[in-house]
């Protein structure tokens, strides 16, 4: 079956040195992007290279797709390479810093590839501070000729990391439902593909409705719906091996499924007999737990980061809010108060906050908030978005948006969005085809 | 598409209204006000009660006179007179043909994904305890939901939602 992790790699830091002193201030709303130099990378000794390897042309490609990664955070703004005067070797062994500040460059990343002696590829990659003229971050990466993506991927992150001070997010893949055809049959298959969009992969054939994917901690299994011979049903896929089996035994539709934080547990809806309750279910001892006993429609549930609890949307005041429990089903409060219905809440990464879906007078908007409900803020408005899903670092949301329809559906789209926390940086993601219900893997380098 | 035959024009007023005492939800009201343009002289059809869809285009029917449909308010799942009318000629249909049938439940697009799929779950079960309640066994319904994911009217319009928020009934094979 399909193999995701093709490639083996393995990396050590060569270098770690004082505190950077240029830092990129992400809590600031509307923020100024650090200016950057990614200088060419170079190979050393380029005799040992392959003609193969020679014509992937790495040191290129792995600056260049490090250089799309930070601009596309929003928070780099990549110098134009013409202005860079030194060779790529100097800027890597022995950099004039003079050089760069005079084309404003903050920072800088060099970089070079080696043939070690073992006839392995390694990468290596220096960050340094322009204004303080000093090497502040190092890796170097062994990688297949086939891994360079990640390679670069994980060289994001790092100056990422070292830059905010907090964890990246380039190294992750995107869950999501590809569509096409018409509105009224339109059919569904589970997708997968990098973070930027590359790399995109079919799992099922389109043969059965399949909705709202949600990958596992560790992004090798996922869980998702789907109408398998007409039965609504939960399941569960490993993406490495391919296998798919139905998640418990449940004699009616069970939907909105996501894993715990630690992955061994998968909470849900069961929906019997007109009413909508949430259960959770162990994965290695098959042990189901209802957790809501409520004749209103419970669902949409998403754990704490820590596991201590569940947030879910409720009809029981009589329209959909968001409420905050106890992972054992206990202490249900509301936290949504404001005005409109509030759904599909899903719990940041990083504990702090909530974020959902809001539907107020006839527009749909993404929002945040606090787990107690105060603090909302709305990133985005529009005609339909919703189920947002956090990157890795609790900073970017990704949503699908579909757009107004005119008579017999004409014009209906459907596409994958991201957002800063910040509300600024919008970008739509490019896939294939059109595209819903996307979920963010973690780290997969971690 | 039988609305496209008939080339309807339709005028929407929407009214949101706060309800006292309950300053966090709101109450859409819709007034679809059809206008055939192939009659000579225009009728006036008010959707009845809250935004329910009362006409009969993109209705189907399991034997005549017998619709296969019934409609929703928004987020509702309570049936109308209309619809307990029409459920009471299926219950008979259902009883005397001695069929089995699948109840589909679906919601318009004015929703959350997973909200919709419980949604279209309450409606066909509504529908279900109704035709029980008339005497047909538990045992030949079944209850599907299909939630906002197979719209019968794929245009963004008041009254697409009004003809989508629907449960349908359909012989099993």
């Amino acid at each position: 079956m399909k193999k995701f992790f093709l490639t083996f790699f393995s990396f050590f830091i060569i270098s770690q040195s004082a505190f950077a002193l240029v830092k990129i201030d992400i809590t600031r709303g509307n923020l100024e992007p650090l200016p950057a130099a990614i200088s060419r990378f170079y190979m050393d000794d380029p005799a040992k290279f392959s003609k193969e390897l020679k014509n992937l042309k790495l040191e290129e490609k792995i600056p260049d797709l490090i250089s799309t990664n930070l601009k596309r955070s929003g928070l780099f703004n990549i110098i134009d390479p013409k202005s860079y005067i030194q060779s790529p070797s100097i800027a890597h062994m022995k950099p004039t810093f003079q050089d760069w500040a005079l084309i404003k460059a903050q920072i800088m990343v060099s970089g070079k590839l080696v043939i070690d002696s073992k006839k392995r590829l390694r990468v290596e990659f220096r960050l340094w501070d322009v204004v303080n003229a000093k090497e502040i971050e190092g890796l170097a990466l062994f990688a297949t000729p086939n891994s360079w993506r990640r390679i670069a991927h994980i060289i994001s992150d790092k100056i990422y990391e070292r830059m905010t001070g907090e964890l990246g997010y380039f190294d992750t893949r995107i869950i999501y439902v590809a569509e096409s055809g018409a509105k009224d049959q339109r059919v569904k298959k589970l997708a997968i593909m990098d973070q930027d969009g590359a790399n995109n992969k079919y799992l099922t054939l389109g043969n059965e409705l399949v909705l709202t994917p949600r990958f596992n901690p560790t992004a090798q299994m996922i869980t998702y719906m789907s109408y398998f011979k007409n039965l609504p049903r939960v399941y569960l896929l490993n993406i490495e091996t391919g296998m798919q089996e139905v998640v418990g035994d449940f004699p009616g539709m069970t939907f909105a499924p996501r894993f715990s934080p630690d992955g061994k547990k998968i909470i849900m809806s069961f929906a019997k007999d007109g009413n909508s309750d949430i259960y959770s279910m162990d994965l290695a001892t098959r042990v189901v737990e209802q957790l809501t006993s409520h004749p209103s429609i419970d669902t949409s549930p998403s754990y704490s980061p820590d596991g201590r609890y569940i947030t879910f949307n409720s009809d029981r005041s009589g329209s959909q809010q968001v409420y905050v429990m106890k992972s054992d089903g206990s202490n249900v409060k509301r936290i949504s108060y404001g005005e409109g219905l509030y759904g599909t809440p899903v719990w940041s990464p990083r504990g702090d906050l909530i974020a959902f879906t809001k539907i107020y007078r006839g527009n749909f908007y993404i929002g945040v908030m606090r787990s107690d409900g105060s603090g909302e803020r709305l990133l985005t408005q529009n005609f339909y978005q919703e189920a947002p899903s956090w990157a890795p670092n609790g900073r970017v949301l990704i949503f699908y948006r579909e757009t107004k329809a005119g008579k017999s559906g004409v014009g209906a789209s459907s596409s994958l969005w991201s957002i800063d926390l910040t509300g600024y940086n919008e970008r739509k993601i490019k896939t294939p085809t059109d595209a819903s219900d996307p979920a963010w893997s973690g780290l997969l380098s971690k | 598409m039988n609305y496209v035959k008939h080339q309807l024009s339709l005028i929407i007023l929407r009214e949101v209204k706060m309800l006292k005492g309950l300053r966090n939800s709101f109450l859409v009201i819709v007034l679809g006000i059809l206008i055939s343009a192939c009659s000579t002289t225009a009728t006036k059809k008010t959707v009845g009660a809250g935004d329910v869809y009362t006409g009969t285009d993109t209705v189907k029917y399991l034997a005549t006179g017998v619709a296969d449909r019934v409609f929703f308010a928004t987020n509702s799942s309570k049936l109308t007179a209309a619809a307990t009318a029409t459920l009471d000629k299926q219950a008979d249909y259902i009883k005397s043909s001695k069929i089995s049938v699948v109840i589909e439940g679906h919601a318009d697009e004015r929703g959350t994904r997973e909200y919709n799929l419980a949604l279209g779950e309450r409606r066909a079960n509504a529908v279900r305890d109704y035709l029980m309640s008339k005497g047909i066994a538990k045992a030949s319904i079944k209850v599907i939901s299909y939630g906002k994911e197979r719209p019968v009217n794929t245009e963004s319009s008041a009254l697409a939602w009004s003809q989508n928020r629907r449960s349908v009934t359909v012989k099993s094979k």
